[in-house]
């Protein structure tokens, strides 16, 4: 369990806030721009960071994540590589906490036990794996608590209220709640997921942020009525995409200064 | 979990199989799981298929001695199963009836299925039509491009065919697309997946609804050749025609036999479909099974000659067989498949798919392996109408 996750949680529930959770692809638009785009995220006012772990296949991915994927792959990057971006991001003084966010194929490979306990030493505090629900992830979520990173569950529209407190028992940090059946950065996050946030708060005390179809500031600030966290992955990726490759560190940063009306303590 | 199993369907074949999908599709695999466990077991619904399989399909297929071949080889006799004589030319019909059935039972009024080479979105197109279903196939652009007979089928039949332009263009990106389509979609949408591939319970039930193949297999060489064969060969590339046909013989003393598209070589990552031969174990599309990937666990690009092979997984039970050595698994590449296919076109008048292609060659080899007293039974999957294209532009030939 990750008392980072936590602790930032609390800070920003504690300021009668959501937690602002960024997603951002490793490796894109380039390798060497996602340090600097996770320093700026972190400038801009995130409070949590999501790091796209590249994956050839993401099929719970919309059109903007899948090029993002695309790109990577197609530098290169690999789990490895993610990690050494989060060591070398956290040399440079990045404090929020960060969760690794992928498929499961790219971590089997480079070993569940070894994933966990590297991405520990890196410096991560998470991990959310798409296509891993919990029934299958025995292994993992036991590589996880053994090194002290937070094994996130996701809850889906679809998710049955029985099967709900059985995902929330797995959780230790926060919940991932899915606010529309589809793909990432597809359909915009309904009115009534304030009823499926209060639902899933039935079977948990931890903090539920929610993501998907969350992008303009007043859906930010919608989501955030409802929920402990507001997670924005699409439009982050599309805001690195609208420009020059050497803008995209401040055009990420004003996004989320502006979804968020603040800017990251120190910035 | 206690919500993971509500049915007496076993979720995994040894270590492969399982259920690694996104949360939103959980529900439905679980509906699906219990809707399929019951019909099964429901007279109404399994005599209501085998109608269909007879009256419809025209099952069952024949068992047929390819005679000339048998003495041109000079060896064990070589049997043919038919299933290229079923509807819609291959063994695809036999899944695509079950899954509609079972759709239509539990209330799903919109299909979606990937295809490569085209005969499985045909095979659906066909189900929908009948049963008035509608139907959405996802077909890689790569493969359009090759099949484009069967687009056009599909299109008559009254499905929409959308393209998908991403990755390799191929079977994979199809179903990577069908995904996306499903957790959009899944209230309303089953997703007919074309072979024994994918999360719990696909794998299980497309083997099932394909075993037929073998039963009918099993009891027409008792009937026709006096004794089972001494080996059964079929192509795998999802393996759904190579799991229905090797899985009623199982408990038998018959050899069998797996063959994959070794594509330009198994020395070419990304130019073969030889998964189980070349390839290690993961997960993808749901499941835990055997794939073609980089040491970063990243998915390789394949290459085959057929679309129908080209896929760099593989169905979960067909890795068990592997890793249980109950079965064996070679690979043919593309120029063998070619002359497999010339050579049962010339000597029995039988224009094979280019799929069951690659098993001709090797089922020739066993055959002369075997000698005479010996019988080799090829599931021959499909009829090659659909890869005339194909096989004139690899023989050089402008039509």
């Amino acid at each position: 369990m990750s008392e980072r996750l936590r602790a930032r949680f609390a800070e920003a529930n504690g300021e009668g806030r959501a937690a602002f959770v960024a997603y951002v692809m490793a490796g894109f638009p380039e390798p060497e721009r996602t340090v600097p785009l996770l320093l700026g995220l972190e400038a801009g006012g995130a409070d949590v960071i999501e790091l796209g772990v590249p994956f050839t296949d993401p099929l719970a991915d919309g059109a903007t994540i899948q090029r993002a994927n695309e790109v990577a792959v197609a530098a290169g990057v690999t789990f490895a590589d993610c990690l050494g971006m989060v060591r070398e991001a956290r040399s440079q003084g990045l404090a929020v906490p960060l969760v690794l966010m992928g498929y499961d194929n790219p971590l089997l490979a480079y070993g569940e036990e070894r994933a966990a306990a590297d991405a520990a030493a890196a410096g991560a505090d998470g991990f959310i794996v798409v296509d891993l629900p919990p029934d299958e992830a025995g292994t993992f979520r036991g590589a996880c608590a053994a090194n002290g990173v937070s094994f996130v569950p996701l809850v889906a529209p679809t998710t049955a209220e029985e099967r709900m407190g059985e995902v929330a028992a797995v959780a230790d940090s926060f919940i991932y709640c899915v606010s529309v059946t589809g793909t990432t950065g597809g359909a915009e996050v309904p009115p009534e997921v304030g009823d499926l946030v209060a639902t899933i708060r039935r079977h948990t005390d931890l903090p539920i942020a929610v993501g998907f179809g969350v992008s303009t500031e007043e859906q930010v600030a919608r989501v955030g009525r409802v929920a402990e966290g507001v997670i924005v992955g699409s439009a982050i990726i599309a805001a690195i995409e609208g420009g020059s490759a050497d803008g995209c560190v401040d055009r990420v940063r004003s996004y989320v200064e502006r979804v968020t009306g603040r800017s990251g303590a120190g910035a | 979990m206690s919500t993971e199993t509500r049915s007496d369907l076993a979720p995994r074949f040894g270590e492969f199989g399982g259920r690694y999908i996104p949360e939103v599709l959980v529900a439905a695999h679980e509906e699906l799981e219990e809707a399929y466990d019951a019909a099964r077991n429901d007279p109404a619904f399994t005599e209501e298929l085998a109608q269909l399989q007879r009256h419809y399909a025209g099952r069952p297929t024949p068992l047929y001695l390819a005679e000339r071949l048998t003495e041109e080889v000079g060896g064990a006799r070589i049997w043919l199963k038919r299933e290229d004589l079923a509807h819609t030319g291959a063994h695809k019909i036999n899944n695509a009836l079950g899954q509609a059935l079972l759709a239509k039972r539990i209330g799903k009024p919109r299909i979606i299925a990937e295809t490569g080479a085209g005969q499985h979105g045909v095979a659906t197109a066909t189900v929908c039509a009948k049963l008035n279903l509608e139907c959405v196939v996802y077909m890689g652009t790569e493969d359009i491009r090759r099949q484009s007979l069967n687009v056009f089928r599909m299109k008559m039949l009254g499905a929409d065919v959308v393209p998908v332009d991403s990755g390799s263009r191929t079977l994979k990106d199809a179903i990577n697309e069908a995904m996306r389509d499903w957790v959009t979609n899944v209230r309303t949408t089953h997703y007919l997946i074309g072979s024994a591939i994918g999360p719990h319970p696909f794998p299980t039930m497309v083997r099932d609804f394909q075993a037929v193949i073998g039963r009918e297999a099993r009891e027409q060489m008792l009937e026709q050749a006096g004794r089972l064969p001494d080996v059964a060969v079929a192509c795998v590339g999802g393996g759904s025609n190579a799991i229905g046909l090797f899985h009623p013989f199982i408990e038998d003393p018959v050899r069998l036999v797996g063959v994959e598209a070794a594509g330009e070589g198994l020395s070419a990552p990304g130019r073969n479909a030889a998964t189980l031969v070349a390839g290690s174990p993961g997960v993808l599309h749901g499941t835990r099974t055997y794939l073609l990937q980089d040491e970063a666990g990243q998915i390789l690009d394949t290459h085959s000659i057929s679309a129908g092979l080209d896929y760099p997984g593989v169905g979960p039970e067909h890795s068990w067989l592997k890793t249980s050595e109950r079965a064996e698994y070679i690979a043919a590449d593309d120029a063998e498949a070619l002359e497999g296919f010339q050579r049962l076109t010339r000597s029995e008048g039988i224009i094979p798919a280019l799929e069951p292609s690659h098993a001709i060659l090797p089922a020739i080899r066993l055959a002369e392996e075997l000698g005479e007293g010996g019988d080799v039974l090829i599931g021959l999957s499909g009829r090659g109408d659909k890869d005339m294209h194909t096989v004139a532009e690899a023989l050089g030939v402008t039509l």
